[in-house]
């Protein structure tokens, strides 16, 4: 396989889903949920009471609630309100219709919470990136040949950059037509995402170190041979992982599923930049002197 | 050479069995003496609020009247005061951690009455027995004509000279009264008060709420006094608990809030431990399929892990989330990961023509580089979450790198012996044909 000399379908690959995800980061932007815009949620299992009435009762109590139905039984409602009084209302008022109601959860979280742990995530992911550079210029400084170990840090933060936005780009779309929400779990899958991604990458650039010490072949073909000799454990790898993922995904509960979706976008992007961009990149990039 | 791996495989077998007992769910505590120091440790998975229900606040401190350096002293103060408080509540295992310049963090698991808990810690509870001022809070004649508190004299008597509140029953109106006992500084300044004061009200405020107002019959000498006012038993009992435990510093507002029903917990555990179980079942016939008998010992040593990282969680011990889950089931990916490069490489070499024990050799070698880098450069991530991240990120983040350590532990020893003690036994050839 041509994986050197047919970058550009890759890069093209990429482009096209970054893009879209782009577009629609920048029409309909992501779709928050309460940890980061404020707001309360809450689950009540409600017994004897047809959904209907539920509803209605509900939409009377709290004006601009949510409904959804979660399972059998289960209704979530999701509000603005950081008032546990309009609840305690509906609870008042499902009683008097004679309907068995449990509290499954009740979460209110204020607008301040969301900007700590916004600013934190950042803060995460830029300290990760330049500790990541750092290493990888470090434990690959060895290199011989003229091969810069900086732009191997570079290149494997190009391929992390990738798959961050690949996946919010993703959850972007998803948050418009599925609804899905970026929770903080959401922001737990990233900075996973990160961690995998330069772990794949580093593998690759590891064959490729060991591969320039012993061969004098030009560095675009020595870089195709190495990718070729790591693809069958970065396919095995990734696949392994997919199946806990997946499993993850259709048998865990509603919380982390969504958890396991962003995993699974994150490590197919992860596995792919590793072999089909950062690679690409560092021999265009060492080509031009 | 062979001995030694004999023994090495001897204190794997005795770690897997160790690891076994601490794992089983009803297992031994640690208690026992050595050189005249006892060691104690009950053992037990701890769950986090998300598994066994409970629920999670966020007090916001209102810092604005405290100076920048004496912020963290007052945190801490007001950790300390909801400490006592949440003690009287007798929750097992509460978590209150300050959140530095912040507020506060206080996680309550397993409670049933959250509004009341909520209510308890969040108030200020400071008490203050005022003196009447003439034409503004009394008139000539003793009544009182206001119970505003800026009308009332301080006279520096609040509830930190208190030594003790008890709550009791007046047994001629079969009310709730407090009984409280000053300590000295507080017994003097209530005697000398109480003495000039006779036939004069005397003003208790609670968070500069009028509580009563009752009249001074005689100088009190003794350092002890009654509150009566009009409250229930519950109400009286809170007060006892928020007297006893000491008035909040600085105020402080509930602004986050979740609540986990127990059965939302358990449905978690149950449907992470089933998908948990899915998964390693998969990858465990995966391995077997495509890499035959090596598979197999990968399998073997991958239950190893599992035993490892799950006793090593109860000892440390560390609470287990939901997230925290996620962590552990993603360690066992890279822990699978480990070994997969070092069996590709060992057919690598196999293909090359080379002898089992050298490739075998240079097969663990040559994998190395790799694992090593990779694992450092996700620790550095774990590391960092860990540091920076919110209390659901640094449970995946503490998992996630247990989980990481102790892979590197297993393939690179655990994998390695097994393999090599093969050598020259039935099992070579099961090894040689996985090519």
């Amino acid at each position: 396989m041509r994986i050197i000399e047919n970058s550009k379908i890759w890069f093209s690959i990429s482009s096209l889903i970054i893009l879209a995800g782009l577009v629609s980061l920048i029409c309909w932007g992501l779709n928050w949920g309460i940890d980061f815009k404020g707001g309360s949620l809450v689950e009540y299992q409600v017994k004897n009471l047809k959904f209907e009435e539920i509803k209605d009762i509900i939409s009377s109590t709290i004006s601009d609630a949510t409904i959804s139905k979660t399972k059998k039984d289960s209704i979530l409602i999701k509000s603005s309100t950081l008032e546990k009084k309009p609840f305690e209302e509906l609870k008042r008022k499902l009683k008097e219709k004679n309907a068995k109601v449990e509290e499954i959860r009740f979460e209110t979280v204020g607008p301040a919470i969301s900007k700590i742990l916004i600013r934190k995530a950042i803060w995460a992911l830029l300290l990760v990136s330049f500790f990541i550079i750092l290493y990888i210029a470090w434990a690959f400084r060895s290199v011989p040949k003229g091969i810069s170990s900086w732009k191997m840090g570079f290149s494997a933060i190009i391929a992390l950059v990738h798959d961050v936005l690949v996946v919010i780009g993703l959850f972007s779309i998803l948050g418009h037509f599925s609804n899905i929400e970026i929770d903080s779990y959401f922001i737990t899958a990233l900075l996973t995402i990160i961690g995998f991604s330069v772990y794949d990458t580093i593998v690759v650039f590891d064959r490729i170190r060991e591969n320039l010490k012993y061969s004098n072949q030009p560095f675009p073909s020595l870089v195709n041979k190495s990718i070729m000799q790591v693809i069958t454990r970065s396919l095995n790898t990734s696949f392994t992982t997919l199946l806990v993922l997946f499993a993850l995904f259709l048998f865990g509960i509603s919380t982390i599923k969504y958890f396991a979706l962003a995993l699974i976008i994150g490590f197919i992007a992860g596995t792919y930049s590793s072999i089909f961009i950062a690679s690409p990149i560092l021999v265009i990039w060492s080509s031009k002197k | 050479m062979r001995k030694n791996l004999w023994i090495t495989i001897f204190l794997i077998l005795l770690g897997v069995i160790l690891a076994g007992l601490i794992d089983w769910p009803k297992g031994p505590d640690i208690d026992f003496t050595l050189f005249g120091k006892r060691f104690y440790k009950e053992l037990k998975l701890h769950q986090g609020l998300d598994l066994q229900g409970g629920t999670h606040l966020f007090f916001e401190a209102d810092l604005s009247k405290i100076s920048p350096s004496e912020i963290n002293s007052a945190l801490e103060g007001v950790k300390m005061v909801i400490s006592r408080r949440i003690d009287a509540l007798g929750v097992a295992e509460p978590v209150i951690q300050v959140v530095s310049k912040k507020g506060l963090i206080v996680e309550l698991p397993g409670i049933k009455d959250v509004d009341k808990a909520i209510e308890l810690i969040g108030q200020t509870a400071q008490l203050e027995f005022r003196e009447a001022i003439l034409d503004k809070s009394i008139d000539k004649n003793n009544n009182i004509i206001s119970f505003n508190y800026d009308d009332w004299k301080d006279i520096g008597l609040t509830g930190a000279n208190f030594k003790k509140a008890t709550v009791i029953i007046n047994p001629s109106t079969q009310k709730p009264e407090i009984a409280i006992e000053f300590d000295k500084k507080g017994g003097d300044i209530f005697k000398e008060v109480t003495s000039r004061n006779i036939g004069k009200p005397l003003a208790i405020f609670l968070d500069k709420k009028i509580l009563s107002a009752p009249t001074v019959q005689t100088a009190i000498t003794e350092g002890k006094g009654v509150i009566t006012g009009d409250f229930s038993l519950d109400q009286a009992k809170k007060l006892e608990i928020q007297l006893n435990a000491g008035a909040l510093p600085v105020p402080i507002k509930l602004i986050e809030q979740r609540n986990i029903g127990p059965s939302l917990g358990k449905e978690s555990v149950q449907k992470s431990l089933i998908a948990g179980l899915i998964g390693l079942l998969l990858v465990a016939i995966f391995m077997i399929g495509y890499f035959r008998f090596l598979g197999f010992v990968a399998d073997v040593v991958l239950l190893i892990y599992a035993l490892i990282v799950l006793a090593l969680f109860k000892l440390i011990p560390v609470t287990l989330t939901l997230a925290g889950i996620g962590g552990f089931i993603l360690s066992i990916g890279m822990a699978v990961d480990a070994n997969i490069l070092i069996f590709e490489r060992i057919r690598e070499e196999l293909k090359r023509g080379k002898s089992l024990a050298s490739a075998i050799e240079s097969g663990f070698t040559n994998a190395w580089n790799s694992i090593r880098d990779g694992s450092i450069s996700s620790l550095i991530t774990c590391l960092i979450l860990w540091k920076f991240g919110a209390s659901l990120i640094k449970g995946f983040a503490l998992t996630l790198g247990l989980g990481i350590l102790v892979s590197l532990l297993c393939s690179m020893i655990i994998t390695k012996t097994f393999l090599k003690i093969s050598i020259g036994t039935c099992f070579a050839k099961l090894i040689e044909k996985s090519k």
